[in-house]
């Protein structure tokens, strides 16, 4: 069991790492939306030290990237050529299929968290010790609501249209994500839908946590609750493994 | 592997339609028919991806729809469109689809079995239509199956690699493997299959090892192929027997409607001789697979 599972990651990893694209989304961009705006003067955030903002944002930015954009990209392309139907009269279960897409997508998570926090720190950036672990839940926890986004785009959409929808949602959810601009500076109408949706929810928990001081705005638990237990019911209903 | 009254419909239209057959362990069967004919859904509901609307189907003694953990593991399968990631390497995919069998065979081994070693660290991107068919075929093998499923094996295969295809495919089958195979290739099947089933619009109008069907048939001929224009009526009355008709088909290709006799034949020689007519290929008695197949789906006359 285990061993079929290894196998489908091992060739998972290997083909996210190939895939240029995948990379710029999961690290360049994040990285350097780090790197610019924290020490960017004359890009006025609103917020006192730009670093506390800036690394749950991104640290959100990257779950995103990898567990909804990769993943969808790749799933609805697999689809599209017929892989996921021809590991179907495999002996690697659905299931194991799913346990080894979520493996490789929370390896190359941990890659990008190291990469994220190390940059991070030489920028002088230094998180509440006591928010680490709850740190890592609502990274668990975003995964699962972003991965069940991606493959319900994935599983619904001819692969084109994912491909348009996942990188389309990235931008989306980069702007209005609380991830690389503060919500309360955005109009109020755009704020309060951006609090439903999940890249907000999970960026602005993250920030509660990390943030030495600061508290976790209850809405955005209650937000990204709800999306993490929501999608992957409508996801499992929905998806269809082969495109006609 | 039991199929006993199958009929999937998809809405109005029946795409099988109570279609039965059995095929014996260690036997090379070939399901023919026309586009459209119902053979990749018959296929796809022995691999397990679709239910039967009416009707059982029995695989290696299992349901494949409710006992595909008990039986994917024994079933060897080759979709028609391979499956295959374009950005994936030949020998990477072989290796991650071992990774999923108890006792696979090398995907080393492999590779050399199927002729691509030179390309085992090529993209599928980069393989030929007939490479990627090769390709898909040792995935097919890499679990050791007791049972195969080869829907259009040598579909855009070149030459070589078709005679090398139907060798691997007969050395399977002397090894003890089941192998079910469909085509659109006469040829193939004549070469390959103990028996044949010949489906049209869902249903079964023939079944049977190759070489039988075409004796089935009540009337046989005798065709050959000559310059073109010969004299038809001359001939006729050369031959020592009535015949029913001698048409021309095409140019130069001629067929002589009667029982294919030594005598018929020899007159046959005998009157080319005196006209010096040199002579292309000749063939005589029961007809060919090809000629059954296009008999018994094309114009419902046997229907």
């Amino acid at each position: 069991m285990t061993r079929s599972v290894l196998a489908q990651v091992r060739v998972e990893l290997a083909l996210t790492l190939r895939r240029g694209e995948s990379l710029l989304v999961a690290l360049v961009i994040p990285v350097g939306i780090l790197a610019f705006f924290s020490k960017a003067d004359f890009v006025d955030l609103g917020v006192e030290t730009p670093v506390e903002f800036l690394t749950p944002g991104v640290l959100a930015l990257a779950v995103m990237s990898s567990a909804m954009v990769s993943l969808a990209i790749a799933t609805g392309f697999e689809r599209r050529y017929g892989v996921l139907k021809r590991l179907g009269a495999s002996p690697l279960t659905r299931g194991r299929l799913l346990a080894a897409k979520i493996t490789s997508v929370l390896a190359i998570e941990a890659l990008q968290i190291v990469v994220l926090v190390v940059t991070a720190v030489a920028l002088d950036w230094r998180p509440d010790a006591a928010g680490i672990v709850p740190a890592l839940g609502l990274v668990v926890a975003g995964t699962v609501a972003f991965a069940s986004l991606g493959l319900l785009m994935a599983g619904t959409l001819r692969a084109e249209a994912t491909l348009a929808l996942a990188n389309g949602l990235y931008l989306v959810f980069t702007a209005i994500g609380g991830m690389a601009y503060p919500l309360e500076q955005m109009p109020r109408a755009v704020e309060l839908v951006a609090q439903a949706l999940p890249g907000a929810a999970l960026s602005e928990s993250l920030r509660g946590v990390l943030t030495d001081g600061a508290d976790v705005p209850s809405w955005s638990l209650i937000v990204l609750a709800a999306w993490t237990i929501a999608t992957p019911v409508v996801t499992s209903r929905l998806f269809r493994w082969e495109e006609r | 592997m039991v199929v006993d009254h199958l009929s999937k419909r998809y809405g109005e239209r029946a795409v099988v339609d109570d279609l039965s057959f059995t095929v014996a362990p260690g036997e090379v069967f070939g399901l023919l028919g026309p586009n459209g004919a119902g053979k990749t859904t018959t296929v796809e509901i022995l691999e397990g991806f679709r239910r039967p609307d009416a009707g059982s189907v029995q695989v290696l003694g299992l349901d494949p729809w409710r006992d595909g953990r008990a039986l994917k593991p024994r079933v060897g399968v080759m979709l028609q469109d391979g499956g295959l990631y374009p950005g994936i390497k030949a020998h990477e995919v072989l290796r991650q689809y071992a990774g999923f069998f108890a006792e696979p065979e090398s995907p080393e081994g492999l590779l050399e079995l199927v002729g691509l070693t030179d390309v085992a660290s090529s993209h599928v991107r980069r393989l030929s239509g007939g490479q990627r068919q090769r390709l898909a075929l040792a995935l097919a093998l890499v679990g050791r199956p007791e049972l195969v499923f080869l829907d259009e094996p040598t579909a855009g295969m070149d030459p070589h690699a078709r005679t090398r295809t139907w060798e691997l495919v007969r050395s399977l089958a002397d090894g003890g493997a089941t192998v079910l195979l469909t085509t659109h290739f006469m040829d193939e099947a004549e070469r390959l299959c103990d028996r044949v089933a010949i489906v049209d619009q869902g249903r079964l109008v023939a079944l049977g090892a190759p070489g039988e069907l075409g004796a089935g048939l009540a009337s046989s001929e005798t065709r050959f192929s000559a310059r073109p224009g010969l004299d038809r009526d001359s001939l006729a009355g050369a031959l020592a027997m009535a015949v029913d008709a001698i048409v021309e088909d095409e140019p130069g290709q001629y067929r002589i409607v009667a029982e294919a006799t030594p005598a018929l034949v020899a007159d046959l020689a005998c009157w080319l001789r005196d006209r010096d007519e040199p002579i292309g290929d000749l063939r005589a008695g029961r007809r060919t697979l090809e000629e059954v197949f296009l008999r018994l789906t094309n114009d419902g006359a046997l229907k």
